[in-house]
Order: structure tokens, then sequence, then C-alpha cells
């Protein structure tokens, strides 16, 4: 009931930083393999909408996520806007060495707030996982390439159920103090309402910096919005999101993933905030890469705007 | 500013999506088939059973209008009242009243507008106009001590005027709520708001009515619904009206959603702790039946998820 204390008057941010993950966690949980040039094109047009972070592609084994076996190719083929950073993926030594390479000039590390999770998707525990992003951290001080961290399932966990709070912030400070500038949390299957959204910032914030913080929302239970604005009202000012709502849910078969951009900018105006984002050109980008997936878009906002 | 509510009164509207409205007849000549009347009895009674205390069961419009609403009387008369709950009704007027209360009608709904361009688009009147026939209404419904609900469309933007004035939206609750409605519920009707237009709406409103006399309505057609009722609630709202499955579309953006889907609404008060006293489970089984019915996919978010659950 804490988000009962919060006022709908509470001052927010001025200014929100979103950050696009389309082009990487979208795609990634796309089925349909898309064309390298159509990447590289959808990553131009979402860098002429204003956005300033963009999530350019993931130096993983190909093996393992085809979708991203052009990483180089696509870090090679966009056009960098000035002003624009575009982050990738890198699971370990070998992939940040790859990406450096391919000529990325800031990386993303993953830690899961959930035991179960972890040993389910990289075959270890939260803890071994934290160390094996020593080696990544310290090439990237090396090499001056800021880290974001990502902390996945704060929660809920599609194998556990509820997470508590005390582990969310526990991961989050270790990937703080390991040197990440900024920690992404997760509501990986979507589960979070502005109830354990609230109870979980609260825990996090006492040991991460609000300003350091941003908030990754599902809509597989159709409570991203909701749960951003809360996230808000609690002084966090930065919110990842994914044009077109790109991804699904691998949970919950058929069921939305991650938040539409769209719907996200349309709110976040709405309440006044600077986003720097054209949503027209914005929607053109969402446009353009559901054409290429042969698929409806997920935002609301594309959705009823087409039509009228 | 108020603490959210421990309780929120749950009213279901699904019928909304056939109203009185020229628009929604020439809308729903587009539409695929009519409900049968046995469908639409089973749906009620499923929804009775999960808890929920306001059911908006029909509308006493002219068929003639709306031909999905053409049974009006056998449903209300065919349905399994659930001891603790409402099932208001539309009457758009004295005559619609009339049938209403001949068919054993117990709580009944008047329907305005804050936006003038509306009101003449769709009731062929002004906003003043169908106030003179709201008053019929309501003189006679309290004559029979019948609680009549008002709503006011367009409390966040206008199809044809576009921006609404807070100023506009809290004159017409106004006068609905003096003229004698028991509650007014502020309605979205195209899904434009967000917690930014709905706190300034509200504030306004509010200044006027008591804020336990207050719904909301909000329809989700860009997304903003669940972000809009939150800022409801941390103002002090405590009733929402939401629909089974998300059903009814929009007719102002053909393809996209209009209500927000009462199974997402309860998913976000339960997670918060607010008691609603609706089992979510029953809400969702009646969604799939009346999905199955319907022959279309679930419009409700949760819905989704939970059917495609590993």
């Amino acid at each position: 009931m804490r988000a009962a204390g919060i006022k709908a008057s509470q001052a927010l941010p001025e200014t929100v930083k979103i950050v696009e993950v389309g082009p990487r966690d979208g795609l990634q949980n796309e089925k349909v393999v898309v064309p390298t040039e159509a990447k590289i094109n959808l990553i131009n047009m979402l860098s002429e909408s204003g956005l300033t972070v963009i999530e350019a592609t993931s130096f993983v084994s190909p093996k393992w996520v085809p979708q991203m076996g052009d990483q180089v190719e696509v870090m090679k083929g966009i056009k960098k806007k000035p002003g624009v950073s575009y982050p990738v993926l890198t699971p370990n030594l070998r992939g940040f060495q790859a990406a450096v390479k391919a000529g990325a000039s800031e990386v993303a590390i993953f830690g899961a707030a959930s035991e179960l999770f972890s040993k389910k998707n990289i075959n270890c525990s939260v803890e071994e996982s934290l160390q094996r992003f020593d080696e990544v951290m310290k090439a990237a001080k090396e090499a001056a390439v800021p880290v974001r961290g990502y902390v996945s399932c704060v929660v809920g966990c599609p194998y556990e159920g509820k997470v508590a709070p005390e582990k969310v912030a526990h991961v989050a400070k270790r990937l703080y103090s390991m040197g990440c500038y900024e920690i992404s949390l997760g509501d990986t299957i979507g589960v979070g309402t502005p109830g354990s959204m609230t109870e979980m910032l609260e825990a996090v914030s006492r040991e991460v910096p609000v300003s350091a913080l941003a908030v990754h929302c599902h809509d597989t239970y159709g409570q991203a919005l909701a749960n951003i604005l809360v996230a808000l009202q609690m002084g966090i000012s930065v919110v990842d999101s994914s044009v077109a709502g790109l991804g699904g849910c691998p949970y919950a078969q058929g069921a939305s993933g991650n938040v539409a951009t769209e719907d996200v900018v349309y709110m976040l105006h709405g309440l006044g905030i600077k986003t720097g984002v054209d949503l027209l050109k914005l929607m053109d980008a969402g446009s353009f890469i559901c054409r290429a997936l042969n698929r409806k878009t997920n935002s609301k906002v594309a959705q009823a705007a087409c039509k009228l | 500013m108020g603490s959210i509510p421990t309780t929120v009164k749950h009213c279901l509207s699904y019928e909304q999506l056939f109203e009185d409205y020229p628009w929604l007849r020439r809308w729903l000549q587009e539409e695929k088939e009519i409900v049968p009347t046995g469908v639409k009895i089973q749906l009620i009674d499923m929804l009775s059973a999960t808890g929920l205390s306001v059911v908006e069961a029909t509308s006493f419009v002219s068929s003639k209008w709306v031909p999905q609403m053409a049974d009006h009387t056998q449903v209300l008369q065919g349905i399994q009242r659930a001891p603790l709950t409402q099932y208001p009704v539309l009457t758009p007027n004295m005559q619609g009243f009339q049938d209403a209360v001949a068919a054993g009608a117990t709580e009944v709904a008047v329907f305005g507008s804050a936006s003038e361009t509306f009101s003449r688009q769709n009731i062929n009147c002004s906003i003043d106009e169908s106030m003179l026939r709201f008053q019929e209404v309501i003189n006679a419904a309290k004559e029979r001590q019948i609680p009549v609900r008002g709503y006011v469309s367009c409390a966040l933007g206008c199809p044809h005027e576009g921006r609404i004035e807070p100023s506009k939206v809290a004159e017409v609750a106004k006068r609905l709520y003096e003229m004698g409605c028991y509650e007014i519920s502020l309605g979205d009707t195209i899904g434009v708001g967000t917690p930014g237009s709905m706190f300034k709406m509200l504030q306004m409103v509010k200044k006027d009515v008591p804020i336990d006399a207050l719904a909301v309505h909000c329809h989700d057609t860009y997304g903003q619904a669940l972000p809009n009722i939150l800022t409801a609630l941390q103002m002090g709202v405590s009733v929402v009206d939401s629909a089974v499955a998300g059903l009814g579309g929009c007719p102002y953006a053909p393809g996209s959603t209009g209500n927000v889907s009462t199974e997402d609404v309860l998913y976000m008060l339960h997670g918060m702790g607010i008691q609603t006293n609706v089992d979510l489970n029953k809400v969702i089984e009646a969604g799939d039946f009346i999905c199955n019915a319907l022959g279309r996919r679930t419009n409700s978010k949760v819905g989704q998820a939970k059917s495609g659950t590993l």
C-alpha cells in the first residue's frame, strides 16, 4: 500500500532519458530474423527521432542468439549521430573485446535478482555471474568505456515467484560498486504493479542513488505505464522501452513483453516531461520495423494514431 | 491530497460499446453480428458471481438506433440478480426510463457531455437541452426512489473539439450532481488523457463535486488507462469503470481499443493491496466466455498472459 502515500501532485523529473532497447532486447525476442540492412535502417531512423541512447546489438555468440549474428556489421553500418550513445550487450570478456573492436563505446552487463533464474539461464549463481563480469569491468575501465548494469527479475521470477526487494538491492549495489554508471531494474515477466514496484524501488534507492537508477518495465500484464509512473514519482528519470513494443515474453506465449516507446513518450509528454523525442518520427521507425517483421505494432498510440 | 482508498467499488460496463449514439449505430452496422440474448444473460450472470457490486446490464435506447440493445427487456428480466449487486441501465430519455422501470430496473444512468460539439453530433442537442431531458428522468427516478448515475463524456478530450477545459467538465459534473445523480462517472471517451490531464481535470471537478461521488471511466486507446486510473486513485477516487476483456473498441480509431479491461485494472488494484472483493480468476473466465462467443481475442493483457503462461 506504499503507493498510497505518494501524492498525485508529487514533483516529477523535468526531463526523462529514454533508453531505446528495440534493436537489441526487442529484436532478440522476435521470431523473425531481420536482415542486417533493416536493423541498420531502424537504428538510423531511431537516431533521427531524438533518442539519445539506442541499444544497438549484442555481442553474444550467434550460436545462442542468431538474431544478433550480424552484430559487427550492424555496429559498423549504423550512422552514429553525435550526442547519441549506442550501448551493446557484452556477456563476457570475449564479447567485450569484439564489441570494442567493432567500434562500441558503451557496453552493458546483466545480473539477475533471482538465483533460480540465474541458474536456469546462464548456469551459475548470481554471485558467480557477477564475478565473471569483473574482467569485463576491468577491461572497460582501462578502455574508458562506460558500463550499464541490468538487473532482471526485480519484482518477480518465472521460477521463484516473488523476489525479495533486499535481494534486488544487493545485486544493484554490487553492480554499482563494480563500476556500472547506471543500473536498469527489469520487471522481466511484467508481473509488477505500483505496489511491488514501490516496495522494490524503496529498497534499491537505499543502496544506489536514484539518479543512477532506471526502470525496464514489461507490459505483459498491462502494468508497465502505471509502474513507470510510480518510478517517476520516486525520482527515477531514466526509462527503458522498445519501439513498437518489440519483443514478446518468452514465459507467456503470445503475450507482450517490452513496453512500447511510443506509449511511454505519449505519457511523458502529457505530463509535461521533456524527452527530446519526436513522437511522429518515432512512430515512423515503429511502422518501418513492423513492416520488416510482418507484424502489427504493440504500441497503442501507433494503433490509434494511424487510424485517425 | 487524498490517500489511496483501501477499497474500490468496481463498476462494470461492458455494454458501453452499445451506446445511444448515431455514430455508434453506423459503426455497429459494420459490426459482425448481434450477440444472442442468452449469451448476454450468461455473461452478466458470470460477472455477478465474481463479486462485482455493479454490473451495467443494458440500455433502454430505441432499437432503431442500437439494434444490439433491442433485447433490453429480456436481458433485464432474464438475469439472475445477485443480492448485493446493482444492475444499472442507460436511460437517455423519459421513454427509455419508463420502459426500464416496466422491465424491473432499480438503477438508471444518464449520459451528458463536456463537449458541445460531441453533444450535438451524437444526441442532436446542446448540453443545456440534454440537461433538461435528464432533469425529467431524474425527477421521475426520485419519485420512485431509483438512484441515477451521471456520465460525463469527453472529460479529457473530444474527437471534434480537441482539448476540453477542466472547468467545463466541472460545470457539467456539478450540474448532474446537483440535479440528483448520486455519482458522476468522468469519461475519457477517446482515451487521449494522460496522468497530466487527468490530474488537472480532477483538481477542478473535485472543487464542485465531492471526491467520493466521483468515478473515472478511462479508455485505453493510447495505452494510458492504468496510469490515469492510478492518478485518480492517488487523488482519492474510489470508483472505477472498466469492461471485462476490454470489450468495446473506439469508434474514432477503428481497430483500436476502447474500454480498459477489468482484469488489468483488478490486477493493478490487488497488487497495490486495495480491496475490491472481486475474484480476478472468475472475471478472466467471464472474459474467456464472451470472447469465445464473439469469436475474438481478449483485449486484456492479464487475460492474454494467463492463457499463454507456461
